[in-house]
């Protein structure tokens, strides 16, 4: 199927890897939110992801050891976040803004000698007979094993909250702090393993750009990917499965601007590159405002500091 | 055991102190890590702190760059601090400082080559409109449609940044030199030139315009009205809100007043030190002057300090590029873990921590 020049197969693959970075770190600031902590480090925990998963994967030749340092990474400065907001109680946007500045500086400083060189390859998954199957075989399942666990790990995080016993504690935790505490819940315990897993989604989907979708390393390479990641849990309301729907929108609009730079299109390519950034504003004016009435659905505790006071 | 309490009062002592020993700290840290990079501390710490202004070979060069960084840092800072303290947060002063230049930039150009007293000001004044006009969006959003700010100012730092490519690429390019992007050199038109006011000092328009949102800050915070309600605003809602103060006002007057001063400050640089409209243009000092106006304690007094102190930095840091091959965003680092231990040191100033005996029940 084409229009015009596009081919909608191609572009659809392409949607499906654009999106992933942003849905994983989406996915992984919509848990920290739902425990009631607003964490606007997730551009700073991307970048370092996607800077250490280079360097770890150039460095031992495996994209697998790549990943899971970009995890390690995030959670490193997840862990910086976490000390300062639940144990010195500090604001958590100020510390939040100080953990994206602080990571963009030492991203940059660690990834200085990285500039230029290909990292190894990310393989395809090998999934058979499904890849021969005309147009869904190359949009759908012609990927690499990342886009895969991204929407298994989308699924996992539904029923964690969802039906998990675990996960009713995170929210009772993130709706009503005090409550929880009441109730004998380690209000700061489960805040702090929910600020982790942020921080490795995060790292996880820096090192997907890093490693897969550009690939390779520049100084600030995430270019406000994760604040657009920030948006989209507003956008998702803080459910899982919309915050999918939304990323795969935004890798729709991603990769639809870039298809229309390459086709030639009579729109100078600064402004064809803005639209990202311009439509996550639409959509944040339109989920915010009364009439979507998503805003509505913000955990009750989200940005408030809890101190057990006995 | 080791327990935190909450103090009654917030402590004026390590309020005062802690900004200092965040510094300590920080050159502490930056040592250990300059260490790493296995250049000398010592050596580093002196050439990024004392050398810029204290050394005879560079002291000359750089002496009057210190203000020529600060000033756009103090301005800015100034007008984010008032936000802040209301609990109104804009971080896209990155993307007003750009606006503003390109405002300031686009009068200039369209009186070219004309003389003129006037013109100068008149870009002054667009300016200071652009960077305010960039800010009315994220306000406006907030106040119509309640959109957070924080996301909105800082996305459309982004979109800033690509207007500035499109027009040092497009609209504005030289036509004189064809085939090189970026704008005329408004330092050779005399009438745009914002120029040293006294030779071999640095001090130019934008240091003057620093020091009277100083002064009109402090007074407006110690004395006006005004003042009161964004105090109030920040520290008691609710309180505020009884009282009649309108949120609605108090973000737009917030975010008009630090976005016009943050395209002030890209407007003298444009027209001064940066010289012209490029791809390149854009430095951070909108971002850094967010840990300006939280090292400065959102005081305005205390923001002149803090703005000097990473004005030098700026300037240290590019000594320390070129006498020691140290790189440019070991700086940046410098600046992320000051705000870091500031950030941390505060626990302090709201609690106290206490050794109890006995079990936690």
């Amino acid at each position: 199927m084409m229009i015009g020049s596009i081919n909608i197969a191609v572009l659809l693959a392409a949607l499906m890897v654009a999106a992933t970075p942003i849905l994983l770190a989406a996915i992984g600031e919509l848990v920290v939110e739902k425990a009631g902590v607003l964490n606007l480090g997730v551009e700073g925990m991307m970048i370092m992801g996607a800077c250490v998963g280079f360097i770890v994967a150039v460095n031992t030749g495996s994209p697998l050891m790549g990943f899971i340092g970009a995890a390690l990474g995030g959670i490193a400065l997840s862990l910086l976040f976490a000390l300062l907001t639940q144990a010195l109680m500090t604001n958590q946007v100020a510390s939040g803004l100080a953990l994206t500045l602080f990571g963009l500086g030492l991203s940059a400083l660690l990834g200085q000698k990285y500039v230029g060189i290909t990292p190894p390859r990310t393989p395809k998954l090998d999934l058979g007979p499904l890849s021969e199957i005309p147009f869904f075989g190359r949009a759908l399942f012609s990927h690499d094993i990342m886009v895969y666990l991204t929407l298994a790990l989308v699924a996992a995080v539904w029923w964690f909250l969802k039906y998990a016993r675990a996960g009713m504690i995170l929210r009772a935790v993130g709706e009503n702090h005090d409550a929880a505490h009441a109730l004998g819940y380690h209000v700061k315990r489960v805040r702090v393993l929910a600020i982790m897993f942020g921080g490795a989604c995060a790292g996880l989907g820096g090192a997907y750009l890093s490693l897969i979708r550009v690939p390779q390393w520049t100084e600030g390479m995430t270019v406000g990917i994760g604040w657009i990641a920030l948006a989209l849990v507003v956008f998702a309301s803080w459910r899982p499965w919309r915050a999918m729907a939304g990323a795969y929108l935004f890798g729709g609009i991603v990769v639809l601007q870039l298809n229309l730079q390459a086709a030639g299109v009579k729109i100078p390519v600064e402004y064809l590159s803005m639209s990202p950034y311009l439509i996550t504003i639409a959509v944040l004016v339109f989920i915010s405002s009364g009439k979507a009435r998503g805003a509505l659905n913000a955990p009750g505790s989200l940005n408030r500091p809890f101190h057990a006071s006995n | 055991m080791i327990r935190l309490e909450k103090r009654k009062e917030p402590s004026k002592f390590w309020r005062i102190a802690n900004p200092f020993l965040a510094v300590a700290l920080t050159m502490l840290a930056g040592g250990i890590m300059f260490a790493m990079l296995g250049k000398d501390p010592l050596v580093a710490i002196r050439l990024i702190f004392f050398d810029p202004i204290f050394s005879e070979t560079f002291g000359s060069y750089s002496r009057p760059q210190l203000l020529i960084k600060s000033a756009p840092l103090i301005l800015i800072a100034v007008g984010l601090a008032i936000g802040f303290k209301a609990n109104i947060w804009n971080i896209g002063a990155e993307g007003q400082y750009i606006i503003g230049a390109l405002f300031g930039a686009g009068v200039a150009l369209a009186f070219f080559p004309q003389p003129g007293w006037y013109i100068f000001p008149l870009m002054v004044l667009a300016g200071a409109f652009g960077g305010f006009l960039w800010a009315m969006i994220p306000a406006i959003l907030k106040t119509r449609f309640n959109t957070n700010e924080i996301l909105v100012s800082l996305l459309l730092v982004y979109v800033a940044e690509k207007i500035l490519a499109a027009m040092a690429l497009g609209l504005m390019r030289n036509p004189d030199i064809p085939g090189f992007p970026g704008s005329r050199d408004l330092r050779r038109y005399e009438a745009a030139h914002n120029a040293e006011l006294f030779a071999g000092t640095g001090i130019h328009w934008g240091v003057v315009a620093a020091l009277i949102a100083v002064i009109f800050a402090y007074a407006m915070m110690k004395r006006h009205m005004l003042g009161y309600h964004v105090q109030l605003a920040g520290q008691a809602p609710r309180a505020a809100r009884f009282g009649g103060i309108s949120p609605t006002r108090l973000v737009v007057i917030c975010l008009g007043i630090s976005g016009a001063l943050a395209g002030l400050a890209g407007m003298f640089e444009v027209s001064g030190p940066g010289g012209q409209v490029r791809i390149e243009f854009a430095s951070g000092y909108g971002f850094t002057a967010i840990i300006v106006a939280f090292l400065g304690r959102l005081n305005p007094v205390g923001i002149v300090l803090a703005g000097l102190l990473l004005g030098l930095t700026y300037i240290g840091g590019e000594l320390s590029q070129m006498m020691l091959q140290l790189p440019s965003s070991a700086i940046q680092v410098f600046q992320g873990m000051l705000l870091f231990f500031l950030l941390a040191l505060d626990f302090q100033t709201h609690y106290r921590l206490r050794l109890t005996r006995g079990v936690r029940t």
